[in-house]
């Protein structure tokens, strides 16, 4: 059988050697914890609590600001010092509540709001909203929104993004090792709000522990299957992957729903499961933490709104002074100028290199060599795209569909003259998102 | 503010190829023809390649300095020359292979905006110039090593060739084009670096296979497709100048389109043209063709298919 995948795509070296046999470490965090208002995509929250106000663990501080928006909560147990703007990972600032934890951890005690079988499906989002999940995986979707489509019956398939393509990432693979039942739970739940729907484990194939291990736990459910994909990046991205597990697609203007897919990723089920059958909101995640300049590369269970230094700090800082530090995988993340900003609910990794392989390199002229056409998922034509983007021709950037690309930087991998072509992508197509909302 | 780290947009990680990396792996890939045709020729070929090479680098060089930009080091200038080299005949007059070099950088390259930018083959368009300007010097193939004609020319006029010589590469000819082993072990390594693959070639050489077959007036009689494409620039021209990143087309339908074209047309130029040769000008037509190729082989962006697995409702 040919294997499970997409065309185009790349393989680069993967780097999860260095964490990947560590187990998830719980880690505290000592100083002030910092929760911006603005996790998801969406309404920014609004903040219930005010300055002095002492707050408990799991205790909502913030409201959701509409129905595409998600709630914030306490991680830890503390006084309000502040509301104001806090720098985040991409250089922005947001407004944040800020908590100066009092290191007791007392909680507001947490429990499930009604056995699985006494729940409506309305009920459920309820829970999974009022929980604050969102998608955990970087884009930060609210879950509950997801979870609503138009025509609940028509959906087909509850997919499991369990690919963790990116480069150096393992908390996806430790998470399906360590608490496999917690994902598979998850999974029954999400499939308990559409009647027609299988649900699709969809694992790449450089994790064969975590497809023997969720096959052999799943082997009695009828309606779970555990597929394993060709190991190649972005395989976790949405679009890919809906493609490789049922061979249907969508562009950039559809969303999986409209093909009767729901994708969410490992991280993201579990607080799903945890929220119904614990009743514990979103307040912790697992955040691998390395790169050669990582003392000891590890994966962390962290309270969100903890900053990265102090995440760092416990990994037992740099073993060399890092040129570069990512938030997020080396595909996709952000490079961060500054350690002191918190972790949010999509905070995957934090990625320290020695080298920096790519402010040092001068873009040459592109020599036409076609490698950015070959890798693109979108399939569309990357060099000719940053042409447009470059001297801002809108109309033929549109016209080639330059709105499908994913950004998820395959072409300027590839790249023989080192042409930051995502980078130009990217701004323009910020830019024609930005006009299409006026 | 604490101490600060280098920022850029995303990905944050490269591959090791670059754009100096492919030139000198074609160099590397075109050693093998350029050595044979030092030991075929004599050498005479050196002091041709010398002059060939020495004149594409001086010209890029010089014409970097008055717009006051390097460009000489990504190796592209090598490689015109070496190619140019490859595609004169030994006897050629040193200051017509310099005026060669010349023409193929300022004119065809550094003119259209360097690097990227040309649309034609800059070394085949100074062999087209040349052949145009100099009919004579450029199709002498007499010298100390061979007195007869060019096999394409011998069997052209109906004679016989020896086949197997031409696949060695022991007859006359250009100073690369002769020998077949040469140039396929260079493809090779060009297919095995990941510089080329088979989409052209393929399409130039199976096309051309079947118009030689069909139009060729001798049917698909083994001997006779063999001498066909193991003579003249075939080899070179599919292997090493109708790959030319710059241009060709940049989509993989176009890629297949363009080498079906140049299959056509370097049929017709061999059976139905006054010379023997066909490839240098089918690949040059091919180049000026590659916009209105890469038109209609616009790709289907991801999720656009007509036709695709759709879910239907």
């Amino acid at each position: 059988m040919a294997k499970l995948t997409f065309v185009g795509g790349i393989h680069p070296y993967d780097g999860k050697e260095l964490s990947k046999d560590m187990p998830i470490m719980d880690i505290l965090p000592k100083g002030e914890l910092v929760y911006p208002l603005s996790q998801h995509i969406g309404a920014p929250a609004k903040a219930i609590v005010q300055k002095g106000d002492r707050v408990l663990a799991g205790q909502k501080i913030a409201e959701s600001g509409a129905f595409v928006s998600a709630p914030v909560y306490a991680s830890v147990s503390g006084v309000v010092k502040s509301i104001e703007p806090r720098r985040v990972v991409t250089g922005d600032m947001v407004m944040s509540i800020v908590v100066e934890n009092d290191g007791l951890y007392e909680d507001v005690g947490f429990f499930p709001a009604a056995p699985l079988d006494k729940l409506s499906r309305e009920e459920i989002i309820e829970i999974i909203r009022e929980a604050g999940i969102v998608g955990m995986g970087g884009a930060g979707f609210p879950t509950h929104v997801k979870l609503s489509p138009k025509e609940p019956e028509e959906i087909d398939y509850v997919i499991a993004n369990c690919a963790e393509c990116e480069p150096y990432l393992t908390s996806d693979y430790r998470r399906m090792l360590e608490e496999p039942e917690k994902l598979i739970g998850g999974l029954k739940i999400l499939l308990s709000l559409f009647e027609n729907a299988q649900g699709i484990l969809a694992v790449e194939d450089n994790k064969p522990d975590c497809i023997a291990l969720l096959r052999k736990l799943t082997k009695d459910e009828t309606n779970i299957s555990v597929k394993a994909l060709k190991t190649k990046y972005p395989q976790g991205g949405e679009r890919h992957l809906i493609y490789a597990t049922t061979g249907r697609k969508i562009n950039s203007t559809m969303l999986p729903a409209d093909v009767g897919c729901i994708v969410n990723n490992v991280d993201t089920i579990v607080a799903v499961y945890r929220a119904l059958t614990e009743g514990r909101p979103l307040m912790e995640r697992i955040v691998t933490v390395t790169g050669d300049a990582i003392e000891n590369p590890r994966n962390f269970r962290v309270k969100i709104g903890m900053s990265y230094q102090e995440i760092l700090e416990e990994a037992g800082g740099f073993r060399t002074k890092p040129e570069k530090i990512i938030c997020g995988g080396p595909m996709m993340g952000f490079a961060m100028f500054d350690l002191n900003v918190p972790t949010t609910k999509t905070s995957t990794a934090l990625l320290a290199f020695t080298k920096d392989e790519v402010s040092a390199l001068e873009p040459g002229p592109c020599i036409n060599c076609g490698r950015c056409v070959e890798v693109c998922p979108g399939r569309v034509i990357p060099s000719r795209l940053a042409d447009y983007a470059e001297r801002f021709d809108e109309d033929p950037f549109l016209a080639n569909h330059g709105m499908e690309c994913c950004e998820c930087g395959c072409c300027s991998y590839v790249c023989p003259a080192r042409r930051h072509l995502t980078q130009e992508i990217k701004s323009m197509r910020k830019m024609q998102l930005a006009k299409r909302k006026k | 503010m604490n101490e600060q780290y280098k920022v850029s947009s995303n990905p944050h990680i490269r591959s090791r190829v670059t754009t100096n990396g492919i030139m000198l792996a074609v160099i590397i890939a075109l050693m093998p023809a350029t050595g044979f045709g030092i030991y075929n020729f004599g050498p005479r070929v050196i002091s041709v390649l010398l002059v060939t090479i020495a004149s594409t680098v001086l010209t890029e060089y010089l014409y970097g300095l008055y717009r006051k930009k390097t460009t000489v080091t990504d190796l592209s200038a090598v490689v015109t020359g070496l190619l140019l080299a490859l595609n004169l005949p030994v006897t050629i007059p040193l200051w017509m292979a310099a005026l060669g070099g010349v023409f193929a950088i300022l004119v065809v390259k550094m003119l259209f905006g360097g690097l990227g930018q040309n649309f034609m083959n800059p070394a085949l368009a100074a062999r087209c110039f040349l052949l145009i300007s100099f009919p004579k010097a450029m199709s002498g193939f007499e010298c100390d090593a061979y007195t007869g004609a060019t096999p394409l020319t011998a069997l052209k006029e109906g004679g016989t060739v020896n086949v197997m010589d031409m696949v060695i590469g022991r007859t006359a000819g250009t100073i690369g084009e002769t020998s077949v082993i040469a140039l396929v072990i260079g493809a090779c390594l060009l297919i095995l670096f990941g510089v080329i693959d088979l989409r052209i070639p393929g399409s130039y050489i199976v096309t051309f296979i079947l118009f030689v077959g069909i139009f060729g007036k001798r049917g698909f009689d083994p001997a006779y497709l063999s001498a066909q494409l193991a003579g003249g620039g075939l080899m070179l021209g599919a292997f090493f100048m109708a790959t030319d990143y710059v241009t060709r087309p940049i989509t993989v339908k176009g890629q297949y389109i363009y080498g079906i074209f140049l299959g056509l047309m370097t049929g017709i130029f061999r059976m139905y043209g006054p010379g023997a040769e066909g490839v240098s000008y089918a690949i040059i037509l091919g180049n000026l063709l590659v916009p209105l190729i890469e038109k209609v082989t616009k790709p289907t962006a991801f999720g656009y298919e007509r036709g695709g697995k759709h879910h239907e409702k």
